[in-house]
């Protein structure tokens, strides 16, 4: 409808704002990846692509633990935080969204203040905390303050996602003898799982960027996250400049991350925007 | 909307009579041990992580607390924060995080608006705009700050080669401007997604009678998309500006707080892992905290940003 009346000159014009936004977004990530590829004396040169291209960088950040180990971290460390993270979070989100018992409002204040909690308040106290129990450096550390941050995010959305589900069809089940645990398990539960696959996309993303914690509750490869790791790679080769490492290895945890967010983009969307519209 | 507050008001007219009886009912007793049980772990859970150690925090800035001296650990009752606000380096802190906080949550929100228009209006390509738009949100801060550090660089970057192999990282002003530049590279898609949702709230059929009553387009987004929209600015901004005050990723990586560019948080930070100071680090960490609280006051009470979560508060 739109397209009848649009002139060439508009055309152009948004043409040209397609073009910009997709220049401003790429450009800064095709220079890591650019730089990834350079050579050590092709790094000391500005320009944008290298002149010689090279796997250096890759195989040599790749073969060494310093970086492997805290890619192994990342992954499982963010795998559990998010799985633990959705669970209760559903949990909570079912009970919010669909019954009446006292406190609920306990549980939104908490979600809220998380929600908007300065992360570096907690770095302290949690650091002493964790040395005091013994869970400082190991991946319970890290992953029971990823799942507390997790369940906020997990709240809001799966709390949205519920209400929208048809809830006859739990009324349905009950009246067919389920209980209401196995009304929520067997009806809901995979009602719910587009809104719990979103959740756990959002809260994985947030563990894999995590940084404060990750530099400050870890002092070793044992724990520590990739994030984390690329602040010590430039200590690990002595002589030669650690650009091209550290690109490249921004590049590793960068790549497959665009390409799940590529991948879920109408998920992250609506995730992202389903507590921002309603309120 | 209209369907989920019918389905509100569906379920609150079914479980009236519910409540109208003298005591709970069997089902009513169940249901309510259901949701306990359902919420207990989350609430554990965030007690644990955030209630806690918060409380714990407040108890350690009272003391005087040096990790390297552990014989001297003592109660000083609010000397701690007497240090931390007569300190030259926490006013320095908190000047630098409320510039980096106003310019980059300002620019984001202009270029935000420009990106959601895009995304909504755009005749063709809106699917690849979108999808560039999310590298910058999926993209590790840090990784990305690595990118912008070398781009900086005098003689490695392109940036610093296309401003006359200038060094802005080594100055402080202009290190701020590229950690706000690194701020809002990242952001803005968030915030672009958050307008646009509010954005495609605003109904076409006005925009359509303001264009035939003769307003232009100008007016058309002052008089009629911005007051339609004000609830998700609010919301947006609200976000935005609590996530910039807490700003450490990109700082860390590209100056570590040299010259005069740390945040508050990097300050906090340095006062544990450099000078192993629990005491004054927790002080830090308090006012920080009470920072954020003020903030989140300002814009719930004062402009009237609906709190995130109260429509779930309503049911």
């Amino acid at each position: 409808m739109a397209a009848v009346n649009t002139t060439p000159r508009q055309k152009v014009g948004w043409g040209t704002a397609n073009f910009v936004v997709i220049a401003l977004a790429l450009i800064p990530v095709l220079w890591i990846v650019s730089l990834s590829f350079k050579t050590p004396t092709a790094i000391l040169d500005p320009s944008f692509w290298p002149a010689q291209w090279t796997w250096g960088n890759y195989s040599g950040v790749l073969e060494t633990s310093t970086f492997i180990r805290p890619l192994i971290n990342s992954i499982g460390i963010g795998l559990i935080a998010t799985f633990i993270s959705v669970v209760l979070a559903s949990m909570a989100a079912y009970a919010v969204a669909r019954l009446r018992f006292p406190g609920k409002q306990v549980l939104i204040g908490l979600c809220l203040l998380l929600a908007m909690f300065p992360l570096i308040a907690l770095v302290t106290p949690m650091f002493n905390i964790e040395r005091a129990i013994g869970l400082f450096n190991t991946w319970p550390g890290l992953i029971i303050p990823y799942v507390a941050f997790g369940l906020p995010l997990g709240v809001y959305i799966l709390s949205a996602f519920f209400r929208e589900i048809p809830w006859e069809l739990e009324k349905a089940a009950k009246v067919d003898g389920a209980t209401p645990f196995q009304a929520f398990v067997k009806v809901i539960a995979p009602l719910a799982a587009p809104g719990m696959v979103t959740t756990a996309i959002l809260v994985f993303l947030f563990c894999w960027n995590e940084f404060i914690f990750a530099i400050s509750f870890t002092s070793t490869i044992a724990s520590r996250t990739a994030p984390a790791s690329l602040a010590f790679l430039s200590g690990s080769s002595q002589f030669t400049v650690p650009t091209g490492p550290i690109a490249a290895a921004a590049t590793v945890i960068t790549i497959p991350i665009i390409i799940f967010v590529l991948f879920f983009q109408r998920r992250i969307v609506a995730g992202l925007t389903s507590g921002a519209v309603k309120g | 909307m209209s369907t989920s507050t019918e389905v509100t008001a569906g379920t609150e007219a079914e479980r009236a009579p519910k409540k109208g009886k003298p005591e709970l009912s069997e089902g009513a007793r169940a249901e309510r041990r259901l949701g306990w049980l359902l919420c207990a772990p989350a609430v554990i859970v965030m007690l644990a992580v955030a209630g806690f150690p918060i409380g714990y925090a407040v108890w350690l800035s009272l003391e005087r607390y040096n990790l390297e001296l552990p014989q001297d650990i003592k109660f000083v009752g609010l000397s701690n924060y007497a240090a931390v606000l007569s300190s030259p380096y926490w006013w320095q802190a908190l000047k630098v995080t409320v510039i980096i906080t106003i310019f980059s949550v300002a620019i984001t929100l202009v270029l935000g608006m420009l990106l959601a228009m895009v995304m909504y209006r755009t005749l063709f390509g809106r699917g690849t705009v979108r999808t560039a738009s999310l590298v910058p949100y999926g993209i590790v801060t840090v990784a990305a700050a690595y990118g912008w550090q070398y781009a900086w660089t005098p003689n490695e970057g392109y940036l610093s080669a296309a401003f006359n192999n200038s060094a802005p990282l080594t100055t402080e002003y202009k290190a701020i401007a590229v950690i706000i530049l690194a701020e809002i590279w990242k952001t803005t898609p968030f915030m672009g997604l958050l307008l646009l949702a509010g954005l495609s709230l605003v109904p076409e059929d006005l925009q359509k009678a303001a264009k035939v009553d003769g307003a232009t387009a100008w007016q058309r987004f002052t008089k009629i998309t911005l007051p339609l929209m004000k609830p998700a600015i609010l919301v947006a901004l609200l976000f935005r500006t609590l996530d910039s005050f807490r700003v450490f990723d990109s700082i860390f990586i590209l100056t570590a707080g040299a010259n005069n560019t740390g945040s508050v948080s990097i300050l906090a930070w340095d006062n544990l892992f450099n000078a192993l100071n629990l005491g004054i680090g927790s002080a830090i960490s308090i006012v920080i905290f009470i920072c954020v609280a003020i903030i989140a006051v300002l814009f719930i009470k004062g402009f009237g940003t609906a709190a995130p979560g109260s429509d779930i508060g309503k049911r």
